[in-house]
């Protein structure tokens, strides 16, 4: 838990703080997120958690929109296979993420920057070990502006 | 090939079909054509210079030639395989088409090339091809040639691609795709590119910027990759529209090679064969989930 630990110093003004955007199935994985939030757990600070219904709802072009806006790093989670509150969406999303995923990467977009996961709702020790691992490596790579300034003067 | 035409003047007078879409000389190389009379027909041609996939003349949004008619149209085995991803996605009825398949030996990248198919000329789809003789078709014309020899360049260039480290292949990529102009080519002349409405005109929510600049670029690319994976038969005809010259082939054979490698897909003439997205496996492969 050492990041934890380190999340409760300040940090530097200048300091590079990660911007981390999950996208999350309304059923497993926020659930889950509100339960590591009631257990106390303590989570690194920079993830904003943006709900779906499932993670079939999650289009690959919300992670490259995330990146246009300047996220530094993703998160896409939802239920484990078998579990999903609509039978098979995250089925779907898994055949979908695993090409969406090769075809950002064959472009040049940094892997590590991307995490998919299941987190179930009784999983939030897991969400919070997702939130961690995630920001501690995107933290390594550093900020993400390539992507976002491909546009001069935006 | 006069078989060819027989054929099609035969349609023509019979009144089974109202045109017939296929090839014809050019002023530079060979071109598609309509062919309404059965006069027509006797320009119809087929060679190494047939280039072009014509399924994309049965796609829905040809609304100016399906108020023709039924049309009869000229396949290569590549080309069927497009006309079976219109008909498994219902974009297309059966019984509204007429396909004439041609044995294949190859084409080449171009329709001007000359000479013997060579690994220099030969179009990248063409080495090791499994739909010479297409089976979806009601008619099969022309003698098997021998088959055509493996062109390298592509497989070797997705490979270099992938030695690289991220950042290198992103620069790639931005000195590609900064000549973009997205004049909508190579969605224009994709057969299988059959929306009604293209998320990349959509204004409200905006998913990818329109203006010409790079990053409007990177999201129209990924998106037009990932939305013609399974689908995509690797006809190449993007490529050869692109006025910029980006190589959309390299992009479309990467995905090619994950969807073999994941789902075991390959391009098929099989309307039957199930598409590997919007199916699953409750048992696919999950390496990259944590």
């Amino acid at each position: 838990m050492s990041e934890a630990t380190a999340t409760r110093t300040p940090p530097a003004v200048d300091a590079f703080e990660p911007k981390i955007i999950a996208f999350v199935c309304n059923w497993c994985t926020y659930t889950g997120a509100d339960l590591a939030g009631t257990s106390r757990l303590q989570m690194a600070p920079n993830v904003r958690i943006i709900r779906l219904p499932c993670t079939g709802r999650i289009d690959p072009l919300f992670i490259v929109k995330a990146f246009e806006r300047g996220a530094d790093g993703v998160i896409v989670s939802g239920c484990h296979p078998g579990d999903c509150h609509y039978t098979a969406g995250n089925f779907h999303a898994r055949r979908r993420f695993a090409v969406a995923r090769e075809i950002m990467g064959f472009l040049g977009i940094d892997l590590d920057r991307v995490t998919f996961s299941w987190v179930s709702a009784s999983e939030g020790g897991k969400w919070s070990e997702v939130v961690n691992e995630t920001t501690a490596r995107v933290r390594k790579l550093g900020p993400f502006n390539t992507y976002r300034d491909l546009v001069a003067g935006s | 090939m006069q078989e060819l035409v027989d054929l099609t003047s035969k349609l023509l007078q019979n009144g089974d079909v109202n045109v017939v879409i296929g090839y014809e000389e050019g002023p530079r190389g060979v071109r598609p054509v309509v062919a309404a009379t059965p006069d027509d027909c006797r320009r119809l041609i087929f060679d190494h210079r047939a280039v072009h996939n014509l399924a994309t003349y049965l796609s829905p949004r040809r609304k100016h030639l399906r108020v023709r008619g039924r049309a009869a149209v000229v396949l290569k085995g590549c080309d069927a395989a497009a006309v079976a991803t219109l008909l498994r996605e219902r974009q297309l009825k059966r019984d509204d088409v007429v396909l004439i398949g041609v044995r294949c030996g190859g084409v080449y990248r171009t329709t001007t090339a000359e000479g013997a198919l060579s690994a220099d000329n030969v179009a990248d789809r063409c080495g090791g091809c499994a739909l010479r003789e297409p089976t979806l078709v009601d008619h099969l014309v022309g003698d098997l040639p021998p088959e055509p020899p493996t062109a390298g360049q592509r497989a070797a260039r997705i490979a270099a691609l992938e030695e690289l480290s991220p950042a290198e292949r992103f620069d790639y990529w931005r000195r590609s795709l900064a000549d973009c102009v997205r004049c909508n080519a190579c969605r224009a002349v994709c057969p299988l590119c059959v929306c009604e409405r293209c998320v990349a005109d959509k204004t409200d929510p905006q998913w990818i910027e329109s203006s010409p600049h790079l990053r409007g670029n990177f999201s129209w690319h990924m998106a037009r990759a990932l939305h013609l994976a399974g689908r995509c038969v690797d006809c190449g005809e993007c490529q050869r529209a692109c006025p910029a010259g980006i190589p959309l082939t390299v992009i479309n054979g990467k995905v090619g090679q994950v969807m073999g490698a994941r789902f075991g897909f390959r391009p098929t003439d099989d309307p039957d064969a199930p598409a590997p997205i919007g199916t699953f496996d409750p048992d696919d492969s999950q390496e990259f989930i944590r």
